[in-house]
């Protein structure tokens, strides 16, 4: 309940500086409202089902696919049919077990590359926010040069330096991606660093660190709630471009972006070997934005 | 304002500095000798001499230091130095590529702002219909779409399937190279040109279009509602005067921002585009020069990219500071 207290302490204490401010003055609905709002999201309610359908792929892969993603399965190039659902690849491998295992791949990287992302972010953002003054200049400098340069540069130049595979994929976006975070962390903790249960905590003689990641901390996560989860499809897209740009995993790794690649020069042919996984691609991308759309709506209804 | 763009624009030095330096040293240590490229080939046997004579040239033999100096003299002095590959001056590929490169961002940015503003337009005027719901669910799937999926998708519908057909030949898209290269005023295709251009520019729109039809369609929303309007329509406007004057003006102001940072991705990094529809342009030509190690290809032109962004920036945030003075007063977030 100390989340809802807190809502109401701000609403009350008034005299908010800005408009990113007003956001955090609502207090916090329950957890139970929150999913009563996002339930009547269709659009959010139909990426959750397919998120939880895809996660059960991805952990049951080795019981739904019915071939090895790595082994010749058949000739290659075949059309659909009923031996191979999606047909088969440039080199005779199934398709349909390869986007099955693909999932697990498309998720462990989202998600870790995601959370990598995050945990950064909200460090750098949260020093910024809290420290100020000559922290925050030099950590906010930072960011402005990462920002300079062309993201998809430096990611191919990174991948090319510490070698092309799945772990550096996670890495590079892991390290990359953490600017928005950053910004949107500092923003909140300025704004939540002069509100009045701040001043008491203080007033109490409260540690810095315990004021931080006690009193602030919890405040500021909402944002990154709505974040995190459109960035796990974003990092997915990266994911998948890195791959087809020849700089993520590897072959015989069953990366969609890969597959994708892969199927470039068999569109006459075969145009089913590129098709099924940029399908799988980009529902699975759709389904993480139409989750974090609904959650956003659901936290803060006013909004929408 | 003065004081604010002239603070601006000194911060821009040290971070153009830094971040040139910091692509620097993250190029050099890509692995493989460049020597050896030089000379010839990664994987021939080369003689020791020729590779040392390599070296000499380009000062590859001195200390990183030292190189790092020179890269910044270079600079200074807009000598971007020559292709390892094939010798050609990088200011030559610089200015071949920049204007294949903008030639498509332009026609990419006028599918945006059409397409994209009239659809939000639309949509924020008829909240919940039909029209609007499905505009929801295709900007969703434009932006999920991998530009390079999308782009094969177009091929095979536009180039592959009506040669198969046998369609006339003017109604058959190219999808691949620049084709003729003819254009008339810099940028309007001209003959046969167009049908090498609309495939990539649909594509490289893509994205661009749905992020600028949802913000769009937010921002009218918001601006929909304001008091501002309703005086409008009490003075006796008509509803599309309010909408056109009123509305649409005010509600323009965070998609031009959003266009102006788009128009350097589009300009500057259209990597994946450049890449499938082999466009000779900015971004498939940096992603190439990683790939062969070619290196003054590769910072040359990272270098203009990068200057194009930090101008663009600048800009943005000047645009900021004039409509809201607290930025410029610099109480900015606090």
């Amino acid at each position: 309940m100390s989340l809802i207290e807190v809502g109401e302490t701000q609403a009350a204490s008034g005299g908010l500086q800005s408009t990113d401010d007003a956001d955090l003055a609502v207090a916090r609905p329950l957890r139970a409202e929150v999913w009563r709002r996002f339930r009547k999201n269709r659009l959010a309610m139909v990426g959750l089902g397919f998120i939880i359908l895809l996660a059960l792929v991805a952990i049951f892969a080795p019981l739904i696919a019915p071939y090895s993603p790595t082994e010749l399965a058949g000739d290659t190039k075949e059309g659909i049919s009923l031996d191979h659902w999606f047909g088969t690849d440039r080199i005779g491998r199934d398709m349909f077990s390869r986007i099955v295992y693909g999932a697990r791949v498309s998720l462990r990287i989202g998600v870790a590359a995601t959370a990598m992302s995050l945990v950064i972010g909200i460090a750098i953002g949260a020093a910024s926010g809290f420290f100020g003054g000559f922290t925050d200049n030099l950590l906010m400098r930072f960011t402005d040069v990462l920002l300079a340069i062309p993201y998809i540069v430096l990611a191919v130049a990174i991948a090319t330096v510490v070698g092309k595979s799945e772990n550096s994929v996670i890495l590079i976006i892991g390290i990359t991606g953490w600017l928005g975070v950053a910004r949107i962390v500092r923003a909140s903790f300025l704004s939540l660093k002069q509100l009045e249960y701040v001043e008491a905590a203080k007033a109490l003689g409260f540690s810095k660190t315990r004021i931080m990641f006690r009193h602030i901390m919890p405040n500021a996560m909402q944002p990154m709630i709505v974040y995190g989860t459109i960035a796990v499809g974003s990092v997915i897209l990266t994911e998948a471009a890195l791959s087809f740009l020849g700089v993520g995993p590897q072959d015989p790794t069953p990366a969609w972006g890969l597959m994708v690649s892969d199927g470039k020069g068999l569109m006459v042919p075969a145009p089913h070997v590129l098709f099924f996984p940029g399908a799988a691609i980009a529902l699975t991308v759709m389904a993480f934005v139409f989750v974090g759309d609904g959650l956003r709506d659901a936290l803060d209804p006013k909004l929408k | 304002m003065t004081s604010y763009i002239i603070r601006r624009l000194l911060l821009i030095i040290p971070t153009v500095f830094v971040a040139l330096s910091l692509l620097f040293f993250i190029f050099f240590l890509l692995p493989g000798d460049p020597a050896r490229l030089i000379a010839g080939g990664a994987d021939r046997t080369i003689d020791p001499g020729v590779i040392a004579r390599a070296k000499a040239r380009y000062g590859l033999d001195q200390s990183l230091f030292q190189q790092f100096v020179d890269y910044w003299s270079r600079i200074l002095h807009w000598d971007l130095g020559e292709s390892f590959r094939n010798r050609r001056s990088v200011n030559d590929i610089f200015g071949e590529r920049a204007v294949n490169s903008i030639r498509l961002g332009i026609w990419a940015m006028i599918i945006e702002v059409i397409v994209g503003v009239g659809v939000g337009l639309v949509s924020a005027i008829r909240r919940y219909s039909l029209s609007d719901k499905i505009t929801t669910i295709v900007t969703a799937a434009a932006s999920a779409i991998p530009v390079f999926v999308l782009g094969f998708v177009f091929q095979y519908l536009f180039a592959v399937q009506p040669n198969k057909w046998g369609w006339p030949e003017w109604a058959q898209l190219k999808t691949s190279t620049m084709g003729p290269d003819s254009w008339t005023l810099f940028f309007i295709p001209t003959g046969d040109q167009w049908r090498y251009l609309i495939l990539p520019a649909v594509a490289l729109a893509s994205v661009g279009t749905a992020l600028i039809a949802r913000m769009m369609r937010g921002s009218m929303l918001e601006v929909l509602r304001a008091d501002y309007m309703r005086t409008a329509r009490a003075k006796g406007l008509s509803e599309g005067g309010v909408i056109v004057k009123h509305g649409l003006r005010n509600a323009m102001l965070p998609v031009v921002t959003l266009l102006g940072i788009d128009f350097g991705t589009v300009i500057g990094v259209a990597v994946l585009t450049e890449f499938t529809f082999s466009w000779p342009g900015l971004g498939s030509t940096i992603v190439a020069a990683v790939d062969q190690r070619d290196l003054p290809v590769l910072m040359g032109l990272t270098l203009v990219v990068v200057l194009v962004y930090a101008f663009i920036n600048l800009i943005v945030d000047v645009s900021y500071a004039w409509f809201d003075p607290r930025i410029r007063l610099g109480k900015e977030g606090s």
